[in-house]
């Protein structure tokens, strides 16, 4: 191996290993607020990445329909929780968000599909489509289920994965789609080459990682969050609305997710089920960060991203083997250091 | 112990089943599957329904019993009867190998780890040479007797229900058993569980990989149903519905497991077959149904289907009671439980800046109750957790009999005739009674997962009830024998928590506010039995609020104040003295 392949792997890993620290931030944040472990995560990845794409070929979006579907859900679920005490602004300011703004999204979707809009708009309208799914699903599906155990919710998140994925299929078809670049241009530094779009997702995710380190670190808000996730009666006798910080992490969640779906887009083609591995690389980093850590969960995406690079090099054919297994060691390792008293309740 | 008569009649009714004029060989090909998956699903309620350990890879077992006996009988040309108790080897050592590894993990970290592998074995089984690849082994040899070789979807019929029978059978007898208690109590945590010396860990292997196996079976039964195998049905996506029908089901109940497999293997031929008609031109609406369905069965449902059948039928009569005239044998005693019992020294605990516990010393001498009293967060209970094992101490020792236990686990404490009960409850609330009370009694039996299975662990099984039994009446819940624990009022669960403890023949029994939400009566009452247990040789170690109760019953007082011992003595001196007060009332004005 000479050092301009090596340096090209190096590189190429930290590219992917940079969208795997994204989707593991989301998916510690996400589990951190409400418990949720978010398999659908790697549908956010799709659904933004190729709505972004179907957008930009002047298609319509089946996504920004499911939003409205869901936002009628949602809408549907508020009623029923507050028949008993109904009142004016409680139904309107619900309507408006479930119903009224998915709408107008749609009008605007239709409108912009037509006629093969910029790809600041494309990049716009995805992200406001995927991240309304996000909201609504909480809604839906996780917030009834909000004081269940871990189990519980990790299961009916797995329910949520294939439902997303079937939808996936049914909006998108079998074939896969590429985007059109977010940034072009590219400049040469030695006998590496970057890329306007792989500076696009570095900038990004170190923007996302500091800006979440320090959103959870020092404010009062990020606190409430964490606050939420770990006794639930507790924050809410506190003051904390618990509904709400799970609505957020599920909204930011989903734009990251959607958003590192734009980025990798115009690399990769992306098929409906692509998602799911991309995410569950995603998991791997984060289950090497505890699921608590941050700057771990970044540091162990770029490890994940490296390794699947040079076992794509060396021996593709066991690329996905050698990434997953890579857990493995890790697990081990926790288990050795398991924590003495840890009761569990139901 | 259930009636075995319900299964019989399952038994002939499935028996019957293709002999119906008429029927359809499409329903019996359904009910092979249906078999197939309740096998998977079996284990799983065994795993996570039970054990309360969630496994995604579930299917990677299925794959590697099928893949073994597809390897190895056309490759090696090995009978398919011979391959069978291969294909489980190869599944169980796998699921040690992979246990060793994930079980240990607690909450969230298990089902992810199964995740991971398991969608890396599915990307192995794919990627192997000698597995095929992605084309898979095809060709495999039928099953056969003599010249009978099961060709057909109805002929195999049989094997894969006697299979299931079987495993049902031998799984409710595991579960109805002195490991099934063990197994049993895994979920709630495994404080409680190790206070009586089980060894969590492995009990926690034993069932990962009782259901491996079970999922190996499967495997095995699927190669030579279909005589063909390749990696699709063994990947994450299979993994997730094992769970899903376990989940529907109930996942409490070994019948849970095939009831679910029949709803959700018809279900999913029904959506295939009609949502096309419905929603024209797409290929995975089944899965959507599906997804939505799980998480409205979640939402709706959580316990599943057969719990929800079942309360339908009357309430079984209570069980019989365990015949008391059996006696269970005494534990192994040290050669003189006399003098000082239990020795603390300088004993301190630190959690972070904390100091919870410091620098205590006592003792606790045969034939004495102990009171430890203080007020809230003096370090009673944590003393307690050092003394038990449950936490080692940052410094000082902890003798029992005059040797030293600062680092022995909790399974070695209780050896040693160290019983507890807890300050919250840790009873196993959908057990009875009696089967909770039995866990105190654990380490005084021996049938192991295997005897129990096969029956084989009866007469040590009715010592052990009978022995449960003796203390329930001693602490006056008879009539109680046979509810579940958790329909209990939490006075009589504490009380509950004491006849646990003494089936383990205690020589020193730790009581952790054991007087909290008595009645007055019930308080007497307890207060009685203790000076009892005092007078036929025991000593008591207890945590108490009630200073009525301890002041009549301790010959000895211990106070700890902020996690320091401020004073030690007999009822009267302690009444008296100035710090005590001055920690439970503040300065004297």
């Amino acid at each position: 191996m000479n050092t301009t392949i090596m340096l090209f792997l190096v590189q190429d890993g930290i590219t992917n290993g940079a969208i795997y620290a994204l989707l593991g931030l989301a998916l510690v944040l996400v589990f951190a607020v409400t418990r949720v472990i978010l398999i659908p995560q790697g549908e956010f990845v799709t659904y933004g990445a190729l709505t972004y794409a179907s957008l930009a070929a002047g298609q319509m979006p089946g996504t920004a329909k499911l939003a409205l579907a869901l936002g009628i859900g949602a809408f549907a679920f508020d009623l029923f929780v507050a028949r008993k005490a109904l009142h004016g602004r409680l139904v309107v300011r619900s309507f408006i968000t479930n119903i009224v703004l998915p709408s107008i999204v749609l009008a605007l979707t239709i409108y912009f599909a037509a006629q093969k809009p910029p790809v600041a708009v494309c990049i716009a309208l995805s992200l406001v489509i995927v991240a309304m799914i996000g909201l609504y699903l909480y809604r839906i599906a996780f917030q009834p289920l909000a004081h269940t155990s871990v189990l519980v919710l990790l299961i009916a998140s797995v329910g949520v994965h294939l439902a997303l994925q079937g939808l996936g299929l049914l909006f998108f078809g079998a074939e896969g789609q590429r985007g059109p670049a977010v940034l072009s241009g590219a400049f040469t530094a030695g006998s590496l080459r970057f890329t306007g779009q792989s500076l696009t997702v570095y900038g990004i995710t170190i923007a996302f990682i500091v800006g979440l380190w320090l959103f959870f670190g020092l404010t009062l808000y990020g606190k409430a969050l964490r606050a939420t996730a770990v006794n639930r009666l507790g924050a809410r006798l506190a003051g904390i609305r618990t509904t709400l910080s799970g609505q957020i992490a599920f909204l930011l969640a989903s734009v990251i997710g959607a958003l590192s779906g734009i980025m990798i887009v115009p690399i990769t083609t992306l098929y409906y089920d692509s998602g799911f591995l991309i995410g569950l690389k995603g998991f791997v980093a984060a289950i090497i960060g505890g699921l608590v850590s941050y700057p771990l969960t970044a540091v162990a995406a770029l490890v994940v991203g490296i390794v699947e690079a040079f076992s794509s090099f060396y021996a593709s054919n066991y690329k996905e083997v050698i990434v997953f297994m890579l857990l493995i060691p890790v697990l081990l390792l926790r288990s050795l250091a398991a924590p003495a008293v840890e009761e569990e309740k139901d | 112990m259930q009636s075995r008569l319900p299964i019989l009649v399952f038994a002939l009714v499935m028996a019957a089943i293709p002999f119906v004029p008429g029927m359809p060989p499409f329903w019996i090909v359904l009910l092979d599957n249906i078999g197939l998956a309740a096998l998977v699903a079996m284990g799983l309620v065994l795993l996570t329904g039970v054990g309360g350990l969630t496994s995604f890879g579930q299917a990677a077992f299925v794959g590697f019993g099928a893949y073994t006996t597809a390897v190895l009988s056309t490759a090696y040309g090995l009978s398919p009867w011979l391959t069978l108790p291969l294909s489980l080897v190869v599944s169980g050592s796998l699921a040690v190998l992979l246990g060793l590894i994930t079980v240990r993990l607690s909450g969230h970290y298990l089902p992810l780890g199964t995740l991971a592998w398991g969608l890396g074995l599915f990307y192995l089984f794919s990627k192997l040479e000698f597995l095929g690849r992605n084309d898979g082994i095809s060709a495999i040899p039928p099953l056969s007797i003599g010249t009978f070789r099961m060709l057909s979807p109805g002929s195999i019929y049989y094997a894969i229900w006697v299979a299931v029978i079987l495993s049902a059978l031998l799984t409710m007898n595991l579960l109805d058993s002195r490991t099934g208690r063990a197994i049993r109590a895994l979920r709630r945590g495994h404080v409680a569980a190790e206070a009586f010396g089980v060894h969590t860990p492995r009990a926690k292997l034993l069932v990962f990989i009782h259901a491996a196996v079970l999922a190996g079976l499967s495997g095995w039964l699927y190669a030579h149903l279909q005589r063909a195998v390749n990696p699709t049905p063994f990947g994450a996506q299979a993994g997730i519905e094992y769970l899903f029908i376990a989940v529907v089901g109930g996942a409490g109940y070994v019948w849970g497991g095939v009831l679910g497999a029949a709803i959700v293997v018809v279900l999913k031929e029904v959506l295939q077959s009609y949502l096309p008609l419905i929603l024209p031109g797409s290929g995975q609406v089944e899965t959507i149904v599906f997804g939505i369905m799980l998480v409205a069965l979640l939402q709706l449902a959580p316990g599943g289907l057969w719990p929800w059948l079942m309360s339908f039928l009357p309430e079984r009569t209570s069980g019989k009671k365990p015949d008391t005239s059996l006696k269970l044998e005494q534990r192994t005693r040290a050669p003189a439980e006399a003098g000082v019992l239990l020795q603390v020294e300088k004993a301190r605990k630190q959690f972070g800046g904390v100091v919870a516990v410091n620098n205590v010393s006592f003792e606790v001498q045969a034939k004495e109750i102990v009171a430890l009293i203080g007020p809230n967060g003096a370090g009673k209970s944590t003393t307690f957790n050092l003394i038990t094992g449950v936490l080692s101490a940052t410094s000082g020792s902890i003798s029992v009999l005059g040797n030293k236990v600062d680092k022995a686990p909790p399974q070695e404490i209780v050896k040693l005739g160290i019983s507890r009960t807890f300050q919250h409850v840790k009873l196993v609330p959908d057990m009875t009674v009696l089967e909770n009370v039995a866990i105190g009694a654990h380490l005084r039996g021996h049938s192991g997962p295997i005897a129990s299975m096969l029956r084989l662990d009866r007469a040590d099984e009715a010592k052990l009830l009978a022995e449960a039994a003796r203390q329930i009446e001693r602490v006056g819940l008879a009539d109680q024998m046979h509810q579940l624990a958790g329909s209990l009022s939490l006075g009589q669960q504490r009380i509950v928590e004491i006849a646990r403890a003494l089936c383990v023949d205690p020589m020193l029994l730790l009581l952790d506010e054991p007087a909290a939400g008595l009645r007055h009566m019930e308080k007497q009452r307890l207060a009685a039995l203790l000076r009892e247990l005092r007078d036929g040789g025991m000593s008591v170690l207890l945590v108490e609020h009630d200073m009525g109760f301890v002041m009549n019953l301790a010959d000895r007082i211990v106070v700890l104040d902020f996690g320091t011992k401020i004073a030690e003595g007999t009822p009267a001196t302690i009444k008296t003295n100035p710090e005590v007060i001055k920690a439970y009332l503040g300065v004297a004005a």
